[in-house]
């Protein structure tokens, strides 16, 4: 794989944090302009975002469009008795109302299981699922219909604690438990010398996408949609309608808009299916944008997840014994709450060796929100608990928390709880060392006199006699694509003519950077500058959902391969001619050079006019589903990071500002460096708001505040200081170009690392997220 | 492309004067007058208002200044926070200018107003405590040229309200020549919500300290007793300072009297107690309190 991978980093290029080993100097010629593999490529898209011209699905329009409304329940659990829609058909504007019984295909979808109704029939299981749709030529004649519908509830008694959902009556045919894994590892009876206990409770992170759900659907001649929306899995969401719509796959085509804003599966099947039946009802384009609250209550949702734990060490400090109970509240459907399972149980004792690990997981129906697919899904609920463990141990030891880390640091070689040697690098000790090595940032009563940002902002109640710091660590790891025997493959085409390349991947850019990395793999094997990404649809093959750094691998391996395909057949007929072998010659710049540079030519030339195409895959190497005791080969590959965060609380107020997060993350091979720093800050930021302020609070299983006001997100004040203190390219040989998925894993690991810091700060348990103010409330010194 | 509704046509009046918009009002009485528009689309986006008709109020140049009169500032209604904010302002009504300040980020501060921030009554509108602490007075315009004056504190709590056709003009506020302090706890870094503000205003003539609690009822709270007590402690003639521990005594009388105990039993059962949630706020309330109290005397 890394054949020909030479760095082509050149003059201008950002080289890569420190961490050096850019990759080993090849043969490449320097480049003019830096392109190709390694560099800071700026996205094709980025202008036109940043100046607000870029079409998202809420800007589209088709000539005599109509406006859709969904009417959503408004009691997280009640019996429908009667549906009735005659007065809302009747007024004037409306052209189509939809209920349940005018769903011509199957009834129910679902990611894994097909348990969610498209619209609720006879019951109505979380607050905000879809009743019925209705279709107006004004988009306030369609919100005033859908709310003309009477709807006769019986009002039932919701399930909102996820511990009483086992002996409660079933919220579905399926029964209140979805999964279980009683993972069993080692030796029961094994016991240490020092044992901690600790009940850890995390909250309902939202995805919050800065851009609600929006789609257009348009129907066709043929008698199939095109849905027109913001999906990152594109294929799915299309298999998905066209079961529900009664039609054929080929004949429900869906087109994918700019994506404002995905973490984990986005849209809402909830809107897109209504948006479709009304498209195939009407005749005619429809269209809908969904408020704020609508997007609150339609999409997934992050676990919100109990945690018990019992760690056993001996007195040196090395692990002896994990005992867990796991228990995520996956809401009432299942969707892909298994996954989310797999994830948290395999990773319940952390990027630790722990000989023996007894964990018992669970997913449960309730009548709280629905949860499923977030970036980092089980692995960050774990990661905040058994840090938290591993802060009590060390404190129990009288040990310094990175040292009690680095005695159980898991490597390369070791095993995981799930029986699966890491065989891919995990250089959890480098990167602990790297973060606790880093200088720590100033203290502000070292310099009172400064422009200090105090918990509580500028010109704020922070006082600095009240702000005490706080140091902390979080080490966090994810497994990279789907796990459990899911067929992970991506499908790409490579198409050279005129000096252009074009690549056409149903890979979604959700702002991970995929499109920009698809360019950077052309220019690297072909040698040419330009290089265009094709808008996604359905009618190209599937590469399949935009998540946990599927696309880096799946995707930008079968882009290579099909870009190593047409370069094959570019310089066959010249290797011919010269009578020397394909990998004598070198692209680059748009010219063909041999080895010798005696011969030359340019790519044009070399074209002649034609077009070259190819067509490749790239399917990884195949997993296992975890058995009934939790073991099993189950991740393809694993990706870790290390966090030290440091804090300022005012511990009268309670309120905290994380000043500084220093982070160590094991990548593989930075592919292109200003996009793996903001990816990181993203997550980071993202996971400041899961430990300080992002939780979508409930009241008997009603959404209570679905708006920013209520739920908080972190603003730029928030955002602390990323020092990347090293990003660590050791190269994954399994995955191409070595690479790992860079977004997930600081997720996984701040929120952690942010608990321990105020921990640190306060001398408070600080065991639930997100942290409370009046869990921050140390003691006056 | 429009997201008007086909069935209401809008009518949007710009006056000129406050006078002209008290008879845009009266000559449309379904109508609303909007100023900064910062709650009021908020209300209409989500489709729990729909105005008829809509009289603007950012035309009216008289209520966007302010003037002196006789030892206080007549504050136009159209102020905006972020000029309110301004160092020129800070110099005449400091606690006010703090609070526009906090007051949300720079965007909603650039269009909102001091008296749609009245108006709307927010139990955590950041003007309110300060508007409270100064015992401001509103100059209402009413039909046919007609001034009224009530007091702040009367329209927050519903005592007076905005008759049909009426509109707030000027905010009358005292000039005390002295230290002002407002401060809030809020859930971020960033700008956010109140869940607790104070607001400490200093008047050395009549030799009292007045302090507001915001954000933790309908309405701004005076503990009044506290205010005496500590002014009683002050030399106002020397150096106003003040020991911290009666900073910190007057930071919990003040909390204690806006967050309550519960009303105990009579029969000498278990004594009732707050809630962590209510007891973590009354704990705010008076670190916010000493720190305001401190700072102004500081």
């Amino acid at each position: 794989m890394t054949a020909g991978m030479a760095d082509a980093a050149g003059a201008g290029a950002v080289p890569p944090a420190d961490g050096g080993g850019a990759g080993a100097p090849g043969p490449a010629p320097a480049e003019p302009a830096p392109h190709g593999i390694g560099v800071s490529l700026p996205p094709a898209d980025a202008p036109a975002k940043a100046l607000g011209v870029f079409p998202y699905a809420a800007d589209l329009w088709a000539e005599g469009l109509l406006w859709a409304a969904v009417l959503r329940s408004p009691h997280p659990h009640a019996r429908i008795v009667s549906i009735d829609t005659s007065a809302a058909a009747a007024m004037q504007g409306v052209r189509a109302v939809v209920t349940h019984a005018d769903v011509p295909g199957d009834a129910a979808h679902g990611r894994r299981v097909a348990d969610r109704p498209v619209f609720a029939s006879d019951l109505v299981r979380h607050h905000g699922e879809p009743i019925a749709a209705v279709a107006a030529d004004h988009p306030d004649t369609a919100r005033l219909a859908a709310a003309a519908i009477a709807v006769e509830y019986e009002v039932l008694e919701p399930v909102t604690d996820p511990e009483k959902a086992f002996a409660a009556e079933p919220l579905h045919p399926d029964g209140n438990l979805i999964r279980h894994i009683p993972l069993r590892f080692g030796d029961p009876e094994a016991a240490g010398e020092v044992i901690v206990e600790g009940l850890y409770r995390i909250g309902r992170q939202d995805p919050a996408p800065i851009g609600a759900e929006a789609g257009l659907a348009v129907p066709r001649p043929d008698g199939g949609v095109e849905i027109y929306t913001a999906s990152t899995d594109p294929h799915a969401d299309r298999d998905l309608a066209a079961a529900c719509f009664g039609l054929e796959p080929e004949r429900v085509k869906v087109v994918v808009t700019g994506v404002p804003g995905a973490m984990g599966e986005r849209e809402d099947p909830g809107m897109q299916l209504p948006l479709g039946l009304l498209a195939l009802r009407t005749g005619h384009p429809v269209k809908l944008t969904a408020t704020r609250e609508e997007s609150f209550l339609g999409h997934a949702h992050r676990h919100p997840t109990l945690l018990r734990y019992r760690h056993h060490a001996d007195a040196e400090g090395k692990l002896v014994k994990v005992e867990a109970q796991i228990l995520l509240d996956s809401g009432a459907y299942a969707d892909s709450s298994a996954d989310s399972l797999a994830a948290a149980v395999a990773f319940a004792c952390g990027p630790y060796v722990v000989p023996h690990a007894f964990v018992e997981g669970w997913a449960v129906r309730t009548n709280n929100p629905p949860s499923g697919h977030v970036r980092g899904e089980g692995a960050m609920q774990v990661c905040a608990a058994y840090e938290g463990q591993m802060d009590k141990l060390a404190a129990k030891l009288g040990l310094d928390p990175a040292e009690l880390r680095l005695r159980n640091a898991l490597a390369t070689g070791d095993l995981l709880p799930t029986g699966q040697t890491v065989t891919c690098p995990a250089p959890v000790a480098e990167l602990l060392r790297a973060v606790r090595d880093f200088p720590l940032p100033a203290l502000p009563k070292d310099d009172p006199e400064g422009d200090w940002l105090l918990p509580g902002g500028p010109e704020g109640a922070g006082e600095p006699g009240a702000v005490r710091r706080g140091v902390g660590y979080g080490v966090g790891m994810v497994h990279m694509l789907g796990a459990e025997g899911a067929d992970e493959v991506s499908t790409a085409t490579v198409k050279i003519h005129n000096n252009v390349a074009t690549v056409i991947c149903a890979a979604v850019e959700t702002g991970q950077g995929f499109s920009t990395l698809a360019r950077q793999i052309v220019q690297e094997v072909l040698g040419v500058e330009e290089v265009h990404v094709a808008p996604v649809d359905t009618d190209q093959p599937s590469a399949g959902p935009a998540a946990r750094g599927r696309h880096t691998w799946v995707s930008g391996g079968a882009v290579e391969r099909a870009a190593r395909m047409v370069r094959t057949q570019l310089l066959q007929p010249l290797a011919h001619k010269f009578g020397m072998s394909t990998e004598l010659l070198t692209i680059a710049d748009g010219k063909i050079t041999s080895y010798d540079g005696v011969l030359s030519t340019t790519v044009a030339e070399a074209l002649d006019g034609k077009e070259l195409w190819a067509t490749a895959q790239c399917r990884p190497h195949p997993t296992e589903p975890l058995d009934d005791t939790g073991q099993g080969d189950a991740f393809v590959g694993l990706a870790f990071c290390a966090i030290r965060a440091v804090v300022d609380v005012d511990i009268e107020l309670g309120s905290v500002r994380v000043v500084e997060m220093a982070v160590a993350q094991d990548v593989g091979r930075v592919l292109n460096p200003r996009q793996a720093t903001a990816r990181i800050e993203a997550g980071i930021t993202q996971g400041i708001g899961a430990a300080l302020t992002e939780n979508l609070r409930t009241s008997g299983g009603l959404v209570r505040r679905p708006d920013f006001t209520g739920y908080t997100l972190p603003t730029s004040l928030d955002a602390p200081t990323v020092r990347i203190v090293k990003l660590v390219e050791e190269r994954d040989v399994v995955a191409p170009f070595g690479a790992k998925a860079i977004s997930a894993v600081p997720v996984v690991t701040t929120p952690a690392a942010v608990a321990a810091a105020v921990r640190a700060a306060t001398g408070r348990p600080v065991n639930r997220l997100p942290i409370r103010p009046q869990s921050a409330v140390g003691a006056p010194a | 492309m429009t997201t008007h509704a086909p069935q209401t046509a809008h009518t949007v009046t710009l006056p000129g004067s406050l006078d002209e918009a008290v008879a845009a009002l009266a000559a449309m009485p379904a109508a609303v007058p909007v100023a900064g528009g910062t709650d009021l689309m908020a209300a209409v986006n989500s489709g729990l208002l729909r105005p008829a008709a809509l009289v603007g109020l950012g035309r009216i140049s008289e209520i966007r200044g302010w003037q002196y009169q006789d030892g206080h500032a007549l504050l136009g209604a159209g102020l905006t926070h972020a000029r309110i904010g301004r160092p020129d302002f800070a110099a005449l009504i400091p606690g006010l200018a703090a609070a526009a300040r906090a007051a949300g980020p720079p965007q909603i501060r650039n269009a909102g107003t001091l008296g749609g921030n009245i108006v709307t009554s927010a139990p955590t509108g950041d003007t309110l405590p300060v508007l409270a602490a100064l015992e401001a007075t509103l100059v209402i315009a009413g039909p046919g040229g007609a001034r009224r004056e009530i007091p702040v504190s009367h329209l927050l709590a519903g005592v007076e309200m905005l008759r049909p056709g009426e509109l707030i003009g000027y905010v009358r506020v005292p000039l005390l020549h002295a230290p002002q302090t407002f401060l809030k706890a809020t859930g971020r870094t960033g700008p956010g919500r109140a869940t607790a503000s104070v607001a400490v205003v200093l008047n050395p003539a009549r030799r009292e300290v007045r302090c507001a609690v915001g954000a933790v009822a309908p309405m701004p709270l005076r503990p009044l007793e506290a205010e005496r007590w500590v002014a009683s402690l002050i030399d106002w003639d020397g150096e106003r300072g003040l020991a911290p521990e009666a900073c910190a005594a007057f930071g919990e009388y003040a909390a204690a009297a806006c967050i309550p105990d519960p009303p105990q039993p009579a029969d000498g059962t278990e004594p009732l107690t707050l809630p962590p949630a209510a007891l973590h706020l009354r704990r705010t309330v008076a670190a916010l309190a000493r720190r305001a109290l401190g700072r102004a005397l500081a």
